[in-house]
């Protein structure tokens, strides 16, 4: 059995993003529920916050078949 | 561990299944995704002006499909986004949206079986062409130290915080977003791609090399390429929306009076 163990590390920093995208989304869905009048000023913010949270996990991506 | 034993003969799909000979020998630019691009340009550009080619107040079914889609860029995506000089980009984000969404969805298509964005080139190319626009505009709008001292320096902070911020901020806005843009939807599709290729390619290797109990997994995994088909389609329409909802997103930014 043979592999590379960057896929392991991927696979850790893999967990942070995760958790981050999942709190972002939950604070959305909170949000929204609460008052769904503010959902286009809400939903932007929300996406910001994702692409910056998944930057992370690409990086990690980008490390791992790099290095 | 056995499972391991048994199967090493199985050839891994790999990026190798990712290149393609060129159509046109000798070109060799001249491969399989090229010909999917142009392809679905073809196809966008010759849906809308026949859908739109004698509008009419109440539409028939094939306007009401192509307004709907418009309707959706241009008011759930670029209004609420951009703000209010929305509508000078909706023609940029309406064709990069159809344009990612046929793309992407041309990797279930039966005939065409490759997502085209699982390239990385052509990802690259779209981000830079996002990149160039959102600085563009904001360097339009506000001239080009307005723009990189509102970006840079944003008002409202202790001067001590500049070291810290200025960097970041750099890095964020002009190193990552491309970056991050481009690779997010390369990363998807190509694994998305590999995952139905690793299922179908092995459920075929369970089911004629192996022998005995174990070929049962065989059909096994193909029901789960059927499952993941349906997770795929979602992840192709997912990922056409958030490249282009963040394009509009850098966009607005880039407008924005103060960040």
């Amino acid at each position: 059995m043979t592999g590379t163990l960057n896929m392991v590390g991927y696979g850790l920093s893999a967990i942070g993003p995760g958790i981050g995208i999942g709190l972002i989304w939950a604070a959305l869905l909170n949000g929204v529920a609460r008052q769904p009048e503010a959902r286009g000023m809400l939903q932007p913010m929300a996406f910001i916050g994702f692409a910056l949270t998944e930057a992370l996990a690409i990086l990690g991506l980008v490390f791992a078949l790099v290095l | 561990m056995t499972g391991l034993v048994l199967a090493a003969g199985f050839p891994t799909p790999g990026q190798q299944d990712f290149e393609f000979p060129p159509f046109i020998p000798g070109v060799s630019w001249a491969t399989k995704p090229v010909l999917l691009a142009a392809v679905s340009i073809v196809l966008i550009v010759g849906f809308f002006t026949y859908a739109m080619r004698k509008p009419k107040l109440v539409p028939g079914k094939l306007q009401f499909v192509a307004e709907m889609g418009y309707d959706f860029i241009r008011n759930s995506l670029a209004r609420d986004s951009i703000g209010d000089e929305y509508k000078k980009y909706v023609p940029w984000l309406l064709s990069l949206f159809f344009f990612l969404l046929l793309n992407n969805l041309f990797g279930l298509f039966p005939l065409t079986l490759f997502p085209t964005m699982s390239r990385v080139s052509f990802c690259y190319a779209l981000a830079i062409i996002s990149w160039i626009g959102f600085i563009a505009i904001g360097i339009r709008k506000h001239g080009f130290v307005g723009y990189f001292k509102a970006m840079l320096f944003p008002p409202g902070v202790p001067k001590y915080v500049y070291p810290l911020l200025t960097p970041l901020e750099f890095m964020s806005t002009v190193l990552v977003r491309p970056i991050t843009l481009s690779l997010r939807l390369f990363a998807n599709m190509f694994a998305g791609h590999m995952l139905m290729l690793v299922f179908v390619t092995g459920g075929e290797y369970l089911l004629f090399h192996e022998s005995g109990i174990i070929r049962a997994a065989g059909p096994l995994s193909w029901a789960l390429v059927i499952a993941l088909s349906f997770i795929e389609v979602l992840i192709q329409v997912l990922q056409a929306y958030i490249f282009t909802v963040l394009t509009a997103l850098y966009i607005g930014g880039a407008l924005a009076d103060e960040h």
